[in-house]
Parts: structure tokens; sequence; C-alpha cells
């Protein structure tokens, strides 16, 4: 019987059957963030448990509410700041090489085809893209997993997402997966692994298939997962050169990874995008999502460019495309943040920072901030923000405010016309 | 192992998340304790009142996709904090149910018919979890009760019994 790419990953890492329906998995990366970790620190600490499993296979960075706003968060990192230092932990990410998390990690290499990865964060998915089996867990596993190198899960269960025709101009990723997720619901996903594949997928860069994975979550996935192929390989390839003696070897020797064609699906769904159009949250859940062009002339007060799910590079360039020469509505704040210091310097040396900011946007350091309604952008009672990130709830970006989830294509034209918007009006 | 019996704080909804169990900004806090007072702070849903309607419950009655959204275990903690131990639902968000187990609390997973049942018996219902039989009873006010049996995942079973997956796993790996 063949085996999907999420079982050939849990095989590779099996430690234990503790149930007929249930596996204790090997982790190869923990990775750690300054809001979930250092309470699993404090609670380690205090059970004389204060050890790592492994100094070299954790992973940790400041990037929530950084710099610091107040005395609370200021703490949270001084306590993971101090924690990896006294365990040894050299990839650890503070002020001056700090971005969000799932772009920080995978652009250190951290992230390889076939691993496995937890987080104390949702958003933990995003590591899929890479053909990892990549999962956001609470802390208590945070902790087991700092303290052990394991993680408990139920057998993985595939939904296998099949992405095929042509992506129109103005339609991205985002897009893509929001149309999915309107599909299938909340949780049209629990408890499976979301398998990305097909000709769009193939063709997709690891942004974009960073993107998709990113938002599995939010159609309740334990992780989204992709095929590793040449795409993955280039984009490794300074980490794994000495590994490989071509990028295509390299590409080959992923394929081990690769479900096979006779694996078992506990579901299925196929998708056309040519026919896709621009797409857009209206409500407070993610899969309350309509045509950009359903919600044309919906006045926005902000609108937000940045954070995992669409803070990287491609992202700063399409919104770029629509922002050059021209201004944001007089009615608009505009806030990009680059997701990481390596995106922002990219940004620069293309200009791009400079079309930002002679557009009228503000410029911030990367870091999660308004995403979650912490720092650098909350909303207002009554506010209306058109946002690249990937969580629209009621109260997520300010207590009584409203998020528009859309592309960076999208938010940009949002931010020019000052209400919702066809982007194509701009291209 | 915790007490598993207590009256009822039913919610009425699908798709209940996180952030409307513990709002994003508490998570800067470090003590469980402090959590206590924003249980629910942020729940949209007709007539609740966090301030009134939480007091002295003790297991939550909901429908489907409790605790979807973001991996803070703050939402259990929240729960644990306010002496709530138990919440059955219709279904659960992956990761707040395994954090649920993890903490050594219950995650219950009752079928459609079961939960409005529960429901149907109103306010100050009364609902005991005996996890040895898997037999949930409910009695409300008026003397109406019902008994209903449930399946628990068998690892599942066993963090309950162990007090945790840290404890678990403490031993075991
Ligand atoms: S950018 Fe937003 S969704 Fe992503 S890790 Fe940060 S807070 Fe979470």
């Amino acid at each position: 019987m063949g085996k999907t790419i999420a079982e050939k990953v849990f095989a590779a890492h099996l430690r234990d059957t503790p149930s007929p329906t249930n596996v204790v998995l090997n982790i190869d990366v923990v990775l750690c963030h300054e809001i979930t970790t250092p309470i699993a620190i404090n609670d380690l600490v205090a059970k004389n448990l204060d050890k790592v499993f492994d100094p070299d296979r954790i992973k940790a960075v400041i990037d929530h509410v950084t710099p610091a706003k107040d005395s609370k968060t200021a703490t949270q990192g001084l306590i993971l700041r101090d924690w990896a230092r006294r365990h040894n932990i050299k990839d650890f990410f503070d002020i001056g090489s700090n971005g969000v998390c799932h772009a920080l990690f995978p652009e250190k290499g951290f992230i390889r085809p076939g691993y496995t990865v937890i987080m104390g964060d949702s958003h933990t998915c995003t590591h899929g893209a890479f053909g990892a089996f990549a999962a956001g867990v609470g802390t208590t596993d945070l902790e087991v997993g700092i303290l052990k190198g394991v993680c408990s899960f139920r057998e993985p269960k595939t939904m296998k997402v099949t992405i095929t025709g042509n992506l129109p101009e103005t339609v991205f990723a985002k897009d893509v997966i929001l149309n999915i997720i309107k599909q299938i619901s909340v949780n049209g996903a629990t408890d499976m692994v979301m398998e990305f594949d097909g000709p769009v997928v193939d063709q997709m860069s690891m942004e974009s298939r960073m993107t998709l994975c990113n938002m599995a979550i939010e159609a309740g996935a334990t992780s989204g997962i992709c095929m590793p192929d040449r795409v993955t390989a280039e984009y490794l390839w300074p980490f794994i050169q000495d590994s490989y003696a071509t990028i295509d070897e390299a590409a080959q020797d992923f394929k081990k990874w690769h479900s096979d064609p006779d694996a078992i699906y506990a579901k299925e769904l196929n998708i056309d995008v040519s026919g896709l159009k621009p797409q857009i949250t209206y409500g407070y859940k993610p899969d309350e999502v309509k045509d950009v062009a359903e919600m044309e002339g919906t006045p926005v007060d902000q609108v937000y460019i940045g954070s995992c799910t669409n803070g990287r590079i491609e992202d700063l360039r399409q919104a770029a495309r629509i922002l050059a020469n021209r201004k944001i509505a007089p009615t608009v704040r505009g806030i990009l943040s680059p997701a990481t210091p390596g995106i922002y310097s990219q940004a620069m040396e293309e200009g791009i920072i400079k079309i930002f900011m002679n557009a009228g946007f503000c410029v911030t350091n990367p870091t999660c901030g308004a995403c979650l309604g912490m720092s650098n952008g909350v909303l207002a009672e009554g506010e209306v923000c058109a946002s690249t990130t990937n969580r629209n709830f009621n109260g997520r970006m300010g207590k009584g405010s409203m998020i528009h989830l859309l592309s960076p294509l999208s938010a940009a034209a949002a931010a020019i016309a000052g209400h919702i918007t066809d982007p194509g009006k701009y291209i | 192992m915790r007490n598993f019996t207590g009256q009822v704080l039913f919610l009425d909804r699908n798709d209940i998340n996180t952030d409307e169990i513990i709002p994003a900004k508490y998570l800067t806090e470090n003590t469980k304790d402090a959590l206590k007072s924003h249980i629910l702070e942020d729940l949209h849903l007709g007539g609740f009142d966090a301030g009134k309607d939480i007091a002295g419950k003790k297991i939550i009655v909901t429908k489907s996709n409790f605790g979807c959204g973001s991996s803070r275990e703050h939402a259990v903690w929240v729960f644990e904090v306010n002496d709530i131990n138990v919440v059955i639902a219709e279904s659960f968000a992956r990761i707040f149910r395994q954090n649920m187990f993890n903490c050594g609390m219950l995650a219950i997973e009752l079928p459609r018919e079961d939960i409005d049942a529960i429901f149907s018996l109103g306010q100050d219902t009364v609902v005991s979890v005996d996890l040895g039989k898997n037999l949930i009873t409910a009695e409300n006010k008026q003397g109406s009760s019902l008994s209903l049996t449930f399946s628990l995942n068998e690892f599942d079973r066993e963090l309950v019994l162990a007090g945790g997956w840290l404890a678990y796993a403490d031993k075991k790996y």
C-alpha cells in the first residue's frame, strides 16, 4: 500500500505507539517565540526540569512584540533571552536580527524536507511548504518537545488538494487558499494534513507555497504540506550544498518523500484556478470569503501589509507594482511590516521601501505586531482594516474592529482607493 | 485526577475560537492565575455575559469546532483556573483538544443528538462524567435526567489518568 508524504515522515520519526491510533514522533526542530515559550520555561523551572533535549535543534526568536512595548512584554523577552543563553541555544534571534518566526526560520535554512517541526504557534503549518510535517502545539507539547524532543499526534489522515489551471494576473496563493477555506469551511480539514499538489503548486515559489500552507490551520488542518522539488532545493541550496553535488541531485533525493501514486487519502479536493478572482473575507471567520468585486466600495481605515502569511519579498513586490508613483488615500493609514530583516534589506535594495514610503506608508521593523492586535497598528472600535494576515476573528486586531483578509496586491489597491476595490484597475 | 462533576455552562454556537476564550492581549501574562477574570471575555454570543453567567459553572457544553484558532494553551488554563475541567462538544479543533488532555482535562466529543439532548435540559443542569464507565449523566432542577455513553481515545484517557502529558512523557521518554 502506498504512503502519503505525511505518512512517510511519520514512519521515519516514529518513537512510540502509545495506542493503536496515536504515535509519538521524534522532533527534528523545536521552534520558540516569546509569547508561548516563557510560561513553558517557568513551568519547567518550577518542576525542576530546566533542561533542553538538544540546544542545536531548538531555535528561538522574539518576534511578536518587538521592541518590547511595556514591562510585561519586556519580561517575556528577558525570560526567553536568559533561557537561550543558559542552555547555549545559538540560533536565538533578538532585536536587529529578529523577524516573524514563520518567515525567519525558513530563511535561515532550518526547515528541510522530511523534517518534523513543532512550535507553540498555530501557524507552524507554514513550514510544511518544505515537505516537512510542521504542527502548531500548545505549551505542554512545547515543554515536552524542549525537554525530550518528542511530540504525540494521532495517525495522519491526509486531504489532497490538487490545484490546476493558470493563475490570472491578479490572483495569488492567498486568493487560492482563501477560496479553498471557503469551500471546505473552518473545520473542513480538522485532524488532517492538507497536501497541496498539482501543476499550479509545482510552479509556485517557496514564498507562495508558504502562504498556501500558512492558512491550512484556518481550515482546521494539523499541517499543510507540499512535495519538495527543485524549487525547494534551489531555495535551500546555500544550506545544503555540502550534502549534494548539484541542485538537481538534491531535488532527486527529495523525491523519496513524495506521496506514492497509490497513497490513500481521507478527502480530495480539486480546484481549477483559471477563473478565480481576487478573494477577500467579509466576516469574522476565515471561511467567510467573497470575490473582492462583491465588496467594492467598502471603506477601510487601515491597510496592513506584513505577517507570516504575506510579508515576504514577493508580496512586497506585488504591492509595490500598484503603489509605485501613487499616493494612498488620505483617509487610509498604510502600514508595511517586512517579515524579516533579510526581506527588509532586499526591499531596500530593490527600491521597494522607497515606493511604500513615497506612497504614504509607515514602514515598521519586522514583527507580528498588529496581526494579533498587540502593537504597531491596533485598531479602534468600529475601524476596518484590509490586511494581508491570516486571521479575521472578532477583536483580533483590536476590540470591535473588522479585518478583511486579502492578497498584498488587493491590499495595495485598497490603500490607493481608500476602499476595497478590484486590483486589476491599477495594473 | 480532577473533579469532573458540576453545573453546566451552555455555549450555543459553533466555531468558538481561542481569541474569544482568552484575547491575545492577555498572552503577556506569565502566570495562569492572572488569566482568571478574563475568561470568555470576548465571546460573541447573544445574551451572554461573562461577568454573570460563569459563576459556579464547572462544565462547558457547546457545539462544533470548539477552540479553533490559536495554539495558546491559555485557552485551557483560563478554564482550569476557573475550576472548569471538562468541555463537551460536537467537535474540537485539534490543538485545543490536545491541550486539554495534555493538562489532564477532558474534551469529550458527542454526536449532535446527544449535545442537543443536554441542551434541552436547560439552565441549572448538572453533569457528571464517570471516566471508568464512559458515562455522562445530566440532570436538571426539575429532575429530568439522561445518561449518555461516550468513547475516549485510549491514549487521551491515559493522559488524564497520568495528570497530563508532561508527567506521562517525563516518566516514559
Ligand atoms: S504574523 Fe500573525 S499569524 Fe503570523 S506568527 Fe505572527 S501573530 Fe501569528
